[in-house]
């Protein structure tokens, strides 16, 4: 089953640099701290864990997209009706 | 090698050079469309606002000092039509600034189930994509758009700004609310699928 989790005050205070966390900007410092306390907190970890693997999940689906052709052609019919704009 | 925007001359396209202006077009015009998709939520809004978009960047491009990018203008541009376009559709529903506080929502109780021991091919079947997709959609407006252009469009957070015309701490702060938004629902989802994994 799936549990949940209130954060102590620690938690909280982690919680506010967790993306800078994950995409590697976080000063050193604080990363210490954040490494350290999830080390020892089993809900932190998987909060972290989670979260990475939930921005991962969104970059993957970043795959190089097309313009589908007839939404191209449409968009090129358009910007060659405008007067003076013909390309 | 793949043509960037870089490749192409600003000068041509500010001076009217339609052929400099069509490459960019093809270059930039598959993220912009994406990125409408994702804000409006349908392809026949996401094509209106595609057309607008470079419609009102020829127009523009006298104008355009290059104090951003190309594709970070462009961008400033489809999100403005995007938010014009959804505010026709939805005239009270679609606010980016008006509404909540930026903070607040973090004091909710977390979904704790650590999912990421699923096999890669869990996160890979269409239903689980399709319910990747309904969750951007269902976030509020303003977390949506910050992360449609920072974690889908892959847009640094000074771009993201840029491109949205907030501030970076304003960006920083919805990014994160988004993130754990999205963290929330897909344990939920992903934590029955662990249930059932661990049932077969």
């Amino acid at each position: 089953m799936n549990s949940e989790h209130k954060h102590s005050p620690q938690c909280q205070h982690l919680l506010g640099n967790l993306s800078e966390y994950i995409d590697g900007e976080l000063q050193a410092e604080l990363c210490a701290e954040l490494e350290q306390h999830i080390e020892g907190c089993d809900n932190c970890r998987i909060v972290v864990n989670t979260l990475r693997k939930t921005v991962e999940l969104y970059r993957d689906t970043d795959e190089p997209v097309d313009l589908p052709l007839d939404v191209r052609e449409r968009l090129f019919k358009r910007l060659n009706g405008e007067p003076s704009l013909k390309i | 090698m793949n043509e960037t925007e870089n490749d192409i001359s600003l000068e041509a396209l500010k001076a009217g050079d339609r052929e400099a202006f069509a490459r960019l077009v093809d270059l930039t015009s598959g993220h912009i469309y994406r990125a409408g998709l994702q804000i409006l939520g349908n392809s026949q809004d996401a094509e209106d606002a595609l057309q607008e978009t470079y419609i009102k960047a020829l127009r523009s491009l006298p104008e355009f000092e290059g104090r951003s990018s190309l594709t970070t203008w462009l961008y400033r541009i489809a999100v403005n039509e995007a938010l014009m376009l959804a505010r026709k559709r939805r005239p009270v529903a679609f606010s980016v600034e008006a509404g909540e506080s930026d903070d607040g929502e973090e004091n909710e109780a977390m979904q704790i189930v650590d999912w990421c021991c699923l096999p890669e091919g869990e996160f890979l079947t269409s239903e689980s994509r399709q319910f990747l997709d309904r969750a951007v959609q269902n976030l509020a407006d303003r977390l949506r758009l910050v992360f449609v252009m920072r974690d889908m469009e892959g847009l640094s957070i000074q771009e993201t700004a840029a491109a949205l015309g907030v501030n970076e701490s304003v960006v920083k702060t919805r990014l994160l609310r988004a993130r754990l938004a999205l963290r929330q629902a897909i344990s939920q989802y992903y934590g029955d699928r662990v249930q059932e994994v661990k049932r077969r």
